[in-house]
């Protein structure tokens, strides 16, 4: 099986065409030797959408072999920066050219609003094409001076080679998008696994990638379960780089995998429990925005969740009062409904596992203000919740829950505020409020994260990189940072001059 | 009202019809030049009339002035994030492919290059090159820079402002495309004078830019003279940088009036007399090839032509009976000819140049070996010419022709040909032909030019920067190199704890 299915969506009336096969050498097959397939699920309905088949280790090795292949001869070094550059331009024109429809199965599948789907999650996609187009023709080496006499000392910027991507759930897209776009503009060529839960708009983006006029190879899709496809990329032979954006948990198990088989280079985006830190000098009414904004966007299932918020201890009744006034108005509901924000959490599985924590929250004592009830009825909707008197041993403080759940917290001095945000073994994000300049410097300079916000939380860019420390992750992505991590130096001394001569 | 100049192909190469606006484009409209006259463009094939275009004055240019600073303070420079000046440069690329052949053939009509060369070479490139700096717009970092922990040092990289472009007539789009590029990446708002000779590239380009969405102010367009508009540009005290490509005598102008009005920052592409230099050991019909490339290519109107062909003693008969064999089959002709290399020089004043060079050959006593006259009785057609017997004091030798003529001089010693190669005022570009990659290698690292080809010549790519050494000018074009000629780094020093006593 591997055939095109139809797709109706009943609140647009749009037929959506998928196929549902493995992208393979431009090419929709079915696996080789397997009958396993993906159920992609509607979170809002519970209902399945249609079965995509699912890749075996072999259809795995397959996808390997033709992104060698295409490394070896169509793509890498035989293909110059400006034809990368115009496929890319290409790419991202057809992807806004379909955002509409690709918004509508993004919804489908994931549960976030179609709305926010299409005109932030897509539009930032077709912007980090762009952009990474625009890298392409831009990647330079270096001329070094040796001894001009004798020597031309340069490097090469190669492209590393085969890269396996593995992609999460939480913005499939979007982050599709991420790692698929510098990986090309440099040249490497990609066997990709989406997510089991979303498989869906990476398919319809394969069909894109083969419109644009990628050469066959070049970019890979085979949806499979993590343990399968995601631990066959890790251990693969002939797979040069392995990129993973999830947990930490699996993050880990990547990594050996990595290094027991040809160590290759591994990128990893991890989990988060990030700090939003809020001073009394602060607008508290755009803090509370901000703080609702970065814990409750995607419905919580964000890696840069500024799940925990801490509040200076002379502006907290104040500030708490304006959180949960803004908590309160989350709109939560279907993502085809355009005045909701919120959409369901992404699987049973997920459900259950943030239902966990909210009722480990109150089993050790912490006070809920707002939510904490289960709704009844069908669909994976789970109402914001704020819980306050927490303590730094708590699961809810020191554990990522990936859902609608806040945890505050107070502090008194500045120095407290720091050691309460570092007091975690991530480093993905931090946010802090402050009117104080040299506040707001000292305390970003002090934040042990990849990402800190001043007077904002959860906005990123293109062209700024991403990334964690300790360990919410390996590497960076977007910016410059990320198209490097794709390059491998190579340095070349070119002896124009010197004469050997032995012994020495 | 400011017209519109409209002409219908039918040719070989190209039919249909175009339609330019002939005013000068200010502030996102087009308007008559202030003082209601014209300028004659002529067809360099019959020297005959093809459009009237408004002329811009000084008082032109400080309207232009004004709309640009304007738009630099509200709706262009850093008030447009680098990624949309970028999207709307790619739009422009987008914009320029979408009427490709038009530009091809208003380029052939105005300027006399062929459509061939045009199609091939001028008009990708240009393209190319919008795109190109279109992907530099929010890639152009300032840097964070660690001193103590008392401080907060970073570098911001802003555009300088209202920035004056004077372009010439021998690539024109191309020349334009260079110009605007860099500048209009990293944020500057521009007033620009096309050639008064080859407009109407430019004209296109003003309205494309206005269609795909450029603010107004953003880019103005004054088609002029050089000492009115030019003059004024230069010595204006409100733009902050001007950017000139064209005669190393125009460019000690430019640079003089910079300097007695405001120090404006000034970068210039100049003249040259680029050697080739062929050794023994080179691949000769590749040389040849190369050779006739280098000096030919554009009616030999192109600043880094290699006009000084130098050949080793052991393949100079060799050489130059090839060299003279190709150059023979260099079809002359009309632009819009299927099988023409070689269309017209520019302007009557480019042909009376060209022919008082080889005149000046004549009289100082070198030997013309191929070509020295006219083709046919109109327009401005020059044979390809090929002079030998010449010693380095010779006029031809030492000035810049800027047509189809080339130098051949036969050489014995590695040494001293690098020190002839050397000895001019300019130091454009070089080139080396050798199979030997040591000697090609240690010959670059000895050569003043500001670009060396090895095994080629006169061909660059939209990254690779270009530029000249000594009179040939001050500055790189191309490459993220140009960038910084639109850039004023402002370094910003916070202190987070020193206490000042």
């Amino acid at each position: 099986m591997s055939q095109i299915v139809k797709i109706k969506i009943a609140a647009t009336g749009r037929t959506i065409e998928l196929p549902t096969g493995l992208f393979i050498n431009n090419e929709f097959v079915p696996s080789v030797d397997s009958q396993e397939t993906l159920s992609a699920i509607n979170p809002a309905t519970e209902e399945e959408i249609c079965k995509v088949v699912a890749a075996s280790e072999k259809d795995i090795d397959l996808a390997v072999k033709a992104a060698r292949a295409a490394f070896k001869n169509t793509w890498g070094k035989n293909v110059t920066g400006f034809e990368r550059s115009r496929l890319l331009y290409k790419l991202a024109d057809l992807i806004e050219r379909d955002q509409q429809e690709l918004a509508e199965l993004e919804t489908l599948n994931n549960g976030k609003p179609v709305r926010i789907a299409r005109d932030f999650d897509i539009g930032d996609t077709v912007q980090c094409l762009r952009y990474y187009a625009g890298w392409a023709d831009k990647i330079l080496g270096e001329t070094i001076e040796v001894d001009n006499k004798t020597k031309l000392a340069f490097t090469r910027a190669d492209p590393i080679g085969v890269c396996g991507q593995i992609v999460p759930w939480n913005y499939p897209i979007m982050i599709w998008a991420w790692k698929v776009a510098p990986a090309l503009a440099v040249g490497c060529t990609v066997v990709m696994k989406p997510s089991e839960l979303t498989p869906l708009t990476a398919l319809k983006l394969s069909q894109l990638v083969k419109e644009a006029g990628f050469p066959p190879g070049v970019v890979n899709t085979v949806p499979s379960l993590g343990h399968v496809g995601g631990a066959a990329l890790a251990a693969h032979m002939d797979v040069d780089l392995v990129a993973f954006t999830g947990s930490t948990v699996t993050g880990k198990k990547i990594m050996e995998a990595a290094a027991r088989s040809n160590l290759k280079k591994v990128l990893l985006e991890l989990g988060g429990k990030s700090p939003n830190i809020i001073f009394e000098s602060a607008d508290l009414e755009q803090a509370a925005t901000w703080a609702v904004l970065g814990t409750l966007s995607n419905s919580g299932e964000d890696c840069t969740a500024g799940s925990r918020v801490y509040v200076q201890e002379s502006v907290y009744d104040k500030f708490i009062d304006l959180l949960i006034e803004k908590v309160k108005s989350t709109p939560v509901g279907d993502g085809f409904d355009d005045a909701v924000t919120n959409g369901p959490v992404i699987s049973k599985t997920h459900f259950d596992r943030v239902w966990g924590h909210i009722e480990s929250g109150k089993r050790e004592g912490a006070k809920i203000l707002v939510g904490g009830e289960r709704r009844v009825g069908s669909g994976y909707f789970i109402d914001p919740t704020v819980f306050v008197d927490v303590k730094q041993d708590m699961k809810i403080v020191n554990e990522e829950i990936f859902g609608p759940v806040l945890a505050v917290g107070r502090f008194s001095t500045e120095e407290e505020a720091i050691e309460l945000a570092n007091n975690t073994r991530y480093g993905l994000g931090a946010g802090l409020h402050s009117r104080d300049a040299n506040q707001a410097m000292r305390v970003s300079l002090a934040l042990d994260a990849g990402t800190v916000w001043v007077n904002q939380y959860d906005i990123l860019h293109n062209n700024v990189p991403f990334g964690g420390k300790k360990q919410s992750g390996i590497g960076r992505e977007l910016g410059k940072q990320g198209l490097d991590e794709y390059i491998s130096v190579k340095a070349i001394h070119w002896n124009f001059g010197e004469k050997a001569s032995w012994p020495v | 009202m400011p017209g519109v100049f409209t002409h219908q192909f039918a040719n070989e190469s190209f039919n249909g019809q175009v339609n330019i606006n002939t005013g000068l484009f200010i502030d996102g409209q087009w308007v008559d030049g202030s003082g209601g006259s014209t300028i004659d463009v002529l067809n360099p094939t019959n020297g005959e009339l093809l459009a009237k275009v408004s002329e811009g004055t000084a008082e032109d240019v400080n309207l232009a002035v004004a709309a640009a600073q304007r738009a630099f303070d509200t709706t262009w420079g850093h008030n447009t994030p680098g990624s949309v000046r970028g999207i709307l440069l790619n739009k422009l690329a987008d914009k320029m492919e979408s009427q490709y052949d038009a530009l091809c053939a208003v380029e052939a009509l105005d300027n006399g290059l062929t459509f061939q060369w045009a199609k091939n070479a001028d008009v990708p490139a240009s393209i190319a090159t919008i795109r190109y700096y279109g992907g530099w717009a929010d890639k152009f970092h300032g840097k964070t820079i660690e001193t103590d922990k008392n401080k907060l040092a970073y570098t911001i990289h802003e555009p300088i402002g209202v920035v004056g472009q004077i372009i010439p007539w021998n690539f024109p789009l191309l020349m334009l495309c260079w110009k605007i590029g860099p500048a209009l990446a990293t944020g500057n708002a521009i007033v620009m004078k096309p050639s008064e000779f080859t407009p109407l590239s430019a004209l296109m380009m003003a309205e494309m830019i206005h269609q795909v969405g450029f603010p107004a102010g953003a880019f103005n367009l004054v088609v002029g003279y050089g000492s009115t508009v030019g003059q004024t540009i230069s010595e204006h005290p409100l733009i902050e940088k001007v950017a000139f490509t064209g005669s190393t005598v125009t460019g000690r102008k430019i640079m003089e009036a910079a300097a007695k009005s405001n120090l404006k920052n000034v970068t210039l592409e100049l003249g040259g007399k680029s050697p080739n230099i062929i050794f023994n050991d080179a691949d000769i019909d590749q040389a040849v090839n190369w050779a006739a490339h280098g000096v030919y290519w554009n009616h030999g109107q192109c600043c880094c032509a290699g006009s000084r062909i130098f050949v080793q003693s052991k393949i100079y008969q060799e050489f130059l009976e090839k060299f003279t064999k190709k150059v023979k089959s260099i079809k002359v002709g009309d632009p819009f000819g299927k099988d023409t290399n070689q269309g017209p020089q520019v302007s009557q004043l480019q042909f009376d140049r060209i022919m008082s060079y080889i005149e000046s050959g004549k009289e100082q006593g070198a030997n013309i070996h191929l070509g020295g006259g006219r083709v046919g009785d109109k327009g401005y057609y020059v044979e390809p010419t090929i002079f030998t017997g010449t010693k380095p004091e010779m006029k031809i030798v030492q000035e810049e022709i800027f047509g189809p003529v080339a130098v051949v001089i036969k050489f014995e010693d590695e040494d001293d040909v690098v020190r002839q190669a050397n000895d001019t005022l300019y130091g454009l570009a070089a080139a080396v032909f050798s199979k030997d990659i040591d000697r090609a290698l240690q010959t670059v690292n000895k050569l003043k030019a500001g670009t060396v080809w090895v095994n080629c010549i006169n061909v660059l790519n939209h990254n690779v920067p270009f530029g000249g050494f000594k009179q040939s000018g001050i500055g790189r074009e191309l490459g993220e190199y140009a960038l910084s000629n639109y850039t004023n780094v402002k370094a910003v020093h916070v202190n987070i704890g020193q206490k000042m006593f």
